[in-house]
């Protein structure tokens, strides 16, 4: 009997759509590529970075888009000591709640900084942009002591 | 309304790495405890099965249909899942039982975290545009969470680390499934390092493997089998917002909503057991769920001696259950979180019958 013919297919394990991440999200990762930061101002008049698209509260449609400046104030932080594989620092960094200038409420990103020492709460940051910005939130590389951004 | 009972409860030992055991085979041996105790043999002597796990663990969709491979589901079985803890299991149990839709049911909840990293695992799960681009893990939120309420004063470190010794002491005395457990000083704990600062290892609850398991019905079934049982008096759970700059990260509004609602303060409570992944947390949540010194908080040591990602909160409620039902208790309380910083929270008021 003859060797049947063995059938082979190459396959790439992926997701083959694009998402839209719509008018409120959108706006914000394209305004990052601009190196621009905006929040959104929510029903109690508080201004929410990075923008939500349903306030938290009432749960409206939310559309008043703020610029927000790009330096602010560390609400809390805490310090890792041994980052993981995946995180966005292969040396000790800081991960921090960040209140920008203009807004109400904290943002979650990266505080750079080269020991524990030097970060604090109440501290003013400053936001470092990547070297290239592709409209995602790690357009912004991470936050440093202001006066650092150089 | 029927009034709903807990009949049985089984609990695997919380270890760190079950090795070659699948989930299936974590699961087998609480669901046939949990059966037995109850007097049955199988699923099909319940109206119903539900379950609770998360397909991240197992990093593939669907991945909790295998866990019906351990129940036996043929002839066909009316089965339903949660990608959530148990404890929510248990809720839509509730549900359909109230509904008239069941007399009784069996819930079970498993979590094999060991193959993977589970704080980074968890980070995919948050704001997929804001958050898990960053890999923010679990734990560095949990230890910004923390430092807000060192900061403001409303703790301590040595309280962060009397939590710990009492977990560990409750362990050694009242848990056999216990991964950690032991006699340690709250001046030993602050003499360790930081790990993720302000947090200490021991502040963190260890990763575990293991499963969980429960039997539930109407009073009056529960009767017709003969057996003794714990009622619930009380259910509810709430939510927040999934911006975590946006709520007051140093209380627990949801548990104070929820507690509220199932009723904690119409009685004493003799028990508590609470689900507080991180020390602080276990601090934040008696006090929003209002507990004095007349309550003995986790004395199974809660989840800093054993964490079943996904059976942990429904084991909270087998806890106290299993004391009423032993006679040991009369009145209790168990509570359940999911989600970043107890975004999440759940409480069940227990009762003799």
């Amino acid at each position: 009997m003859s060797q049947p013919e063995l059938l082979s297919q190459d396959f790439e394990l992926g997701f083959t759509y694009t998402r839209s991440t719509g008018p409120v999200v959108g706006r914000f990762l394209t305004d990052l590529r601009d190196r621009i930061i905006v929040g959104i101002k929510g029903s109690d008049g508080k201004v929410y970075v990075p923008p939500m698209e349903y306030d938290p509260v009432t749960a409206e449609e939310l559309s008043e888009f703020v610029e927000v400046g790009q330096s602010g104030e560390v609400v809390s932080w805490c310090w890792v000591k041994e980052p993981r594989d995946s995180h966005p620092s292969a040396v000790p960094f800081a991960w921090a709640l960040i209140k920008l200038d203009g807004a109400d409420v904290p943002m979650v990103h990266v505080l750079r900084a080269s020991a524990e020492s030097e970060v604090s709460t109440g501290m003013r940051v400053t936001a470092r942009w990547a070297e290239e910005t592709r409209g995602f939130i790690t357009d912004i590389d991470g936050f440093v002591a202001a006066g650092d951004e150089s | 309304m029927k009034d709903i009972a807990i009949v049985s409860f089984a609990q695997s030992d919380c270890v760190r790495n079950a090795g070659a055991k699948n989930e299936v085979e974590l699961i087998m041996p609480v669901i046939k405890s949990a059966l037995g105790a109850a007097g049955l043999s199988t699923a099909q002597d319940v109206d119903f099965t539900c379950s609770g796990s998360c397909d991240y663990q197992q990093g593939a969709a669907f991945a909790f249909v295998l866990g019906v491979d351990a129940l036996g589901a043929v002839p066909p079985i009316k089965e339903s899942h949660v990608e959530m803890d148990a404890a929510w299991a248990l809720y839509e149990a509730i549900l359909k039982i109230r509904m008239g839709h069941a007399d009784s049911a069996l819930v079970y909840g498993f979590g094999k975290s060991s193959p993977g990293e589970l704080p980074t695992v968890l980070s995919q799960q948050l704001d997929p545009y804001y958050l898990a681009p960053l890999w923010v893990d679990t734990v560095s939120l949990a230890a910004m969470q923390a430092r807000m309420m060192l900061d403001q004063g409303v703790m301590e470190e040595a309280d962060m680390a009397a939590v710990v010794a009492r977990s560990r002491r409750n362990a050694l005395a009242n848990n056999p499934h216990a991964q950690l457990k032991g006699e340690v000083a709250v001046e030993q704990l602050l003499a360790e390092e930081t790990w993720v600062s302000p947090l200490r290892k021991h502040d963190c609850c260890p990763v575990s493997d293991g499963a969980s398991a429960m039997v539930l019905c109407t009073v009056e079934k529960a009767r017709e089998w003969g057996k003794p049982y714990a009622v619930i008096s009380g259910i509810d759970h709430r939510i927040e917002t999934h911006n975590l700059g946006a709520r007051d990260l140093t209380r627990s509004v949801s548990t104070e909503q929820a507690a509220a609602v199932a009723g904690v303060s119409d009685g004493a409570i003799e028990v508590a057991e609470i689900y507080a992944p991180y020390s602080h947390q276990e601090i934040i949540l008696t006090r929003a769920l209002g507990l004095g010194s007349e309550t003995v908080v986790n004395p199974s040591g809660g989840v800093l001696a054993g964490n079943l990602m996904m059976a942990s909160g429904l084991s909270r409620i087998g806890e106290v259950a299993q004391r009423i039902i032993n006679g040991d208790i009369k009145r209790g309380l168990a509570h359940a979180t999911s989600g970043p910083c107890l975004q999440h929270n759940l409480v069940t008021v227990l009762e003799a019958a």
